[in-house]
């Protein structure tokens, strides 16, 4: 492990939260507004590390368990996504699987934490969180696995520094991988993270029992499941060949995942949430870009 | 191998005197399970020995039969399917000792122990028989005294139905393996295994081949022989669903890959057509069990689902043998074999916390469950670590099998040429596919059954259950974690079994998994030593501060009562939704109009598209068929007299000629 990947991982952990704030600061403009000021995210998970937590009768020690294990779980995903060119501290072929999975176990335990509460709108939630994430994997593995075929290897660290952009395949993937980031990540058209108790909310709903510090570990981990996706879309898009200047590519990749966020907040500025009975469709689209890339990199 | 004899004999001669004394609930129960722990503890030293050592053992007796001979062949390829039984009928045993108690007072138990040793004993001899006469008798034993482990509670109408059911299919894929050995064995004077020859001309290999398919197929439960699985399996009693769908519709897998080896390097369409039958079982497996109501049938259906997984990576490894690409091959026949452990293990140990919840609360429908996590702690967390390793989620050893085939996949699907590689890519999507779903279906099952508060008073009452029955899914958990973290050396002991399948030992493809298996473990020990670092800092800024224990929070709803919970059915419903074209659930509703509505009513059945799309109408045609022939048999002597005088003129005449 070199120091490279260190500082790599060490950039995540501490800028992650700043995403959020660029999206909302791109919302807040588009909007005509000040809006929430860029670092929001931080004061948010300081101001519920320093609270104390309220859990309901009915829960038992799942609910407890369930942002733990989330934020182990994206940590560990931190840990596999090369950055900047620089091969990730767990690199190997097939660890695009461990990450697709790993992210699963995350899922898997917000769904059962939510589900403890007993509470129908937490149900709600997780109901459609399996399915829509269900529908996600396959079009995340068919995608990478074309840029795979494309590159002739199967670690990510490897994948993302032979990548060229500017081929029909690649341009297919990335529009794919941009729907799996927006579904995963729970942002418009999926879902909105803006509002609270509405019944067609996903991931939000799901965490609405959760507070103090769980609730600090449930945001820490969704802002660094936005940076770990991102940099898999960023990773394809910027060229980032292995090489000396590291420091370098790796200041580009955070330019690039900041511009991301700009982009998602445009989209959630220009689009609507669509209807519930639309969004398995949108995913199913996504597979098929994907699909669609690996026939074209067949030929 | 002697060791092997004698334990069988151990297990079979426990199982007579349970017979014996099978008045006696007590002592029948003493001589089933005491027979079963000794006979397979003896008999698994030479198992172990063989998948450590590689080697091949073999036992000829005497045996007075046409075509036959008791010729018993241990090789890696059976020891490892043989391995799984022992452990599961072990853990199964000393479970069913308490659960099988709650009936001592309207069965004798003897005749059931009597059944489950002969299932035991039967399952080990099918792996190991190498003489096509002794294989059928064992696999028709299995096959009849699964048949009176299913019928436990005969006085039962639908488990009396789902016993036949069982019966009829097991028999109609007989049906298919009869021809098969013919073929396999024509031209040679016996039908011991080792004579069958491997130049077979290629239609005369696929014919046998889709025999063997359909034939196996049928026990092991792939779609769209399936259909008696889900039916079958919950009718028995837990210890014995779990055997069942653990390990006995495994022998149909074992079956399959027995005749790959003698077939020889197979075409690509097997591939293919295994491919694809895989991922139908798996997606349309895990979707019924979506829409199923009661935990045990759920289970079934994640069976059919499992073989699906077990199928699509067989026919990876089908794709790369037939492609040439050893790492393809090694790697696909590696997963789909590791799968079949792996899913025994967690499948037995889901069975056996289903009967912990039936035991103690008498039912199964799993919207009448909830909350029991708190009253079951130790079926609860067995409970979980089944289904996420069910889930294919690390780090529990389903992942490390899904890990396996999926490599094998993307080495094909980025190295092969296109009409190979798109039924790899295939192969990924529908795992990746199925895996989501498993998660979903999974979720439901656990976080309706064991979490939230309890919908009814059987699941308010419930108690843990005793000693006896947590020690073997501790036990089977344990195993489930240890597998799951020691991935490196696991897919080494595959070496010698894929060895004994494409007739030469891949080592160095199986290295190279083991290589990237041991990234897995570092990453899996990562993440736990993450995990209590994360639960360490959580419980220091927790203490000292007050932690309140309140209602959940529905919006501002203070009386909320345990029916306003969500259920498995509303859980399932938007994927149902969405899959409607092929699942056809039938929703039944009943709202009250007046005024101030009192009781409605809701409710969903999901049919089986195999059996009311595809079996019922071939049995109605052909049941029609015959009665048409009826009126030549219609039960009066003097036209059968007419039959007899028409046909000895008939022959007369010819004879005449």
């Amino acid at each position: 492990m070199e120091i490279a990947s260190i500082i790599n991982i060490g950039l995540g952990l501490i800028l992650a939260p700043l995403l959020q704030g660029v999206i909302n600061k791109t919302k807040a403009s588009f909007a005509g507004r000040t809006g929430p000021p860029l670092m929001q995210a931080y004061f948010d998970i300081i101001k519920q590390l320093k609270k104390s937590a309220v859990y309901s009768k009915t829960t038992s020690w799942i609910f407890k368990a369930g942002p733990v294990v989330s934020l182990a779980a994206v940590l560990l995903a931190l840990a596999i996504v090369p950055m900047g060119g620089q091969a990730a501290p767990l690199a190997f072929p097939g660890d695009l699987l461990l990450l697709a999975y790993i992210l699963g176990l995350m899922r898997f335990f917000t769904v059962i934490a939510a589900l403890d509460t007993g509470s129908s709108f937490e149900g709600m939630g997780a109901s459609r969180e399996v399915l829509y994430s269900a529908l996600a994997e396959p079009a995340l593995l068919i995608g990478l696995g074309a840029i795979a075929r494309e590159t002739k290897t199967i670690s990510l660290s490897q994948i993302m520094p032979r990548a060229h952009f500017f081929s029909p395949e690649i341009v297919l993937v990335v529009a794919a991988l941009l729907i799996v980031f927006l579904c995963e990540n729970a942002r418009i058209p999926f879902d909105d993270p803006n509002t609270h108790l509405e019944l067609t909310m996903i991931h939000e709903v799901m965490v609405l029992d959760h507070s103090g510090p769980d609730f600090a570990f449930i945001l820490y981990s969704s802002s660094l499941k936005l940076w770990v996706l991102g940099l898999l879309i960023i990773g394809i898009i910027f060229p980032s060949p292995a090489g000396s200047f590291w420091l370098l590519y790796s200041m580009i990749s955070v330019f690039g995942l900041l511009l991301l966020a700009v982009v998602v907040g445009i989209i959630e500025s220009t689009m609507a949430r669509l209807r519930l009975a639309r969004i398995p469709q949108l995913i199913i689209a996504a597979g098929s870009l994907s699909a669609f890339a690996f026939i074209l990199v067949m030929r | 191998m002697s060791f092997i004899l004698i334990g069988l004999s151990v297990i079979i001669a426990g199982g007579l005197l349970a017979l014996i004394f099978c008045r006696n609930s007590q002592l029948s129960t003493l001589f089933g399970v005491g027979a079963t722990l000794v006979g397979c503890l003896m008999a698994i030293i030479p198992v172990l020995k063989s998948i450590f050592y590689g080697n091949a053992e073999t036992i000829h007796l005497v045996w007075d039969m046409p075509y036959g001979s008791f010729f018993l062949k241990l090789d890696p390829l059976s020891a490892f399917f043989i391995l799984p039984i022992f452990v599961l009928s072990m853990m199964a045993a000393v479970y069913g000792k308490e659960y099988l108690m709650a009936y001592r007072d309207e069965k004798w138990l003897g005749i059931s122990w009597f059944f489950f040793n002969l299932l035991v004993v039967s399952m080990a001899m099918v792996c190991l028989a190498n003489n096509t006469i002794l294989f059928l008798i064992a696999w028709e034993i299995m096959a009849l005294s699964s048949f009176f482990l299913v019928a436990f509670e005969y006085e039962k109408n639908d488990v009396r139905k789902a016993s036949w059911i069982y019966m009829v299919a097991s028999y109609l894929g007989t049906a298919c393996l009869l021809p098969m050995f013919l073929i396999l064995g024509a031209g040679s004077h016996s039908l011991d295994f080792d004579v069958f020859s491997k130049s077979l001309s290629p239609s005369m290999a696929g014919i046998c081949f889709i025999l063997a398919l359909v034939g196996f197929g049928t026990k092991a439960g792939i779609m769209p022989f399936h259909v008696w699985l889900p039916i079958a399996h919950p009718a028995a009693p837990s210890p014995v669903s779990a055997l069942m769908s653990g390990v006995m519709i495994k022998t149909g897998i074992y079956g399959l890959v027995r005749i790959l080896s003698f077939l020889g390097a197979p075409p690509l369409w097997w591939g293919w057509l295994l491919v694809a039958i895989g991922i139908v079982s798996g997606v349309f497996g895990v979707l019924y069990a979506l829409a199923q109501h009661d935990l045990k049938r759920l289970l079934a259906y994640h069976s059919v689902e499992n073989i699906g997984i077990i199928v699509t990576g067989l026919g990876v490894g089908v794709i790369g043998w037939s492609a040439n690409m050893p790492v393809v091959a090694a790697l696909g026949f590696a997963g789909g074999l590791l799968h079949v452990v792996n899913h025994a293990l967690f499948k037995g140990l889901l069975f056996l916390g289903a009967g912990s919840v039936f035991h103690n609360t008498h039912t199964l429908k799993i919207d009448h469950l909830g909350g029991l996590v708190k009253k079951m702690p130790f079926t609860a967390l067995s409970f979980l670590i089944g289904a996420i390793a069910i889930s294919g989620l690390p780090p529990l050893n389903g992942f490390i099998s899904e890990f396996v085939i999926y490599m094998a996949s993307f080495q094909g699907a980025i190295e092969m040429s296109p009409n190979a590689a798109i039924f790899l890519i295939s192969a990924i999507a529908g795992l990746a596919l199925i895996g989501g779903l498993a998660a979903a279906c999974f979720t439901k099952a656990f976080g309706i059954v064991f979490l939230g508060e309890p919908r009814g008073s059987a699941a308010r009452n419930a108690r843990e259950s005793g000693f006896w029955m947590i020690i073997p899914m501790m036990i089977l958990s344990i195993v489930c974690i240890v597998i799951g973290l020691t991935g490196p050396f696991v897919i080494r002991m595959m070496s010698p079994v894929t060895g004994v399948i494409l007739g030469s030992i891949h080592s160095g493809e199986i290295q190279t998994a083991s290589n990237w298996l041991g990234y897995i473990t570092m990453g899996s020990l990562v993440f736990i030593v993450i995990l209590a670092a994360i639960a360490g800092l959580r419980h220091l800024l927790l203490s000292g501060r007050p932690v309140e224990n309140v209602l959940t929070w529905d919006c501002g709803y203070a009386a909320p009562t345990a029916q306003m919970q969500y259920t498995a059915s509303s859980f399932a419903q938007p994927v149902l939704e969405l899959f409607k074209f092929f699942l056809r659930t039938k929703n039944n509703i009943t709202i009250s109009d007046a005024y101030f509505p009192s009781a409605s009513k809701f409710e969903s059945h999901t049919p089986d598209i195999g059996s009311d799309g595809i079996y019922k109408p071939i049995i109605r045609t052909t049941t029609n068929f015959f009665r048409q022939l009826k009126i030549v048999q219609e039960g009066r002597i003097h036209l059968y007299v007419l039959y007899l005088v028409v046909t000895l003129l008939i022959l007369l005449f010819w004879n005449m000629r």
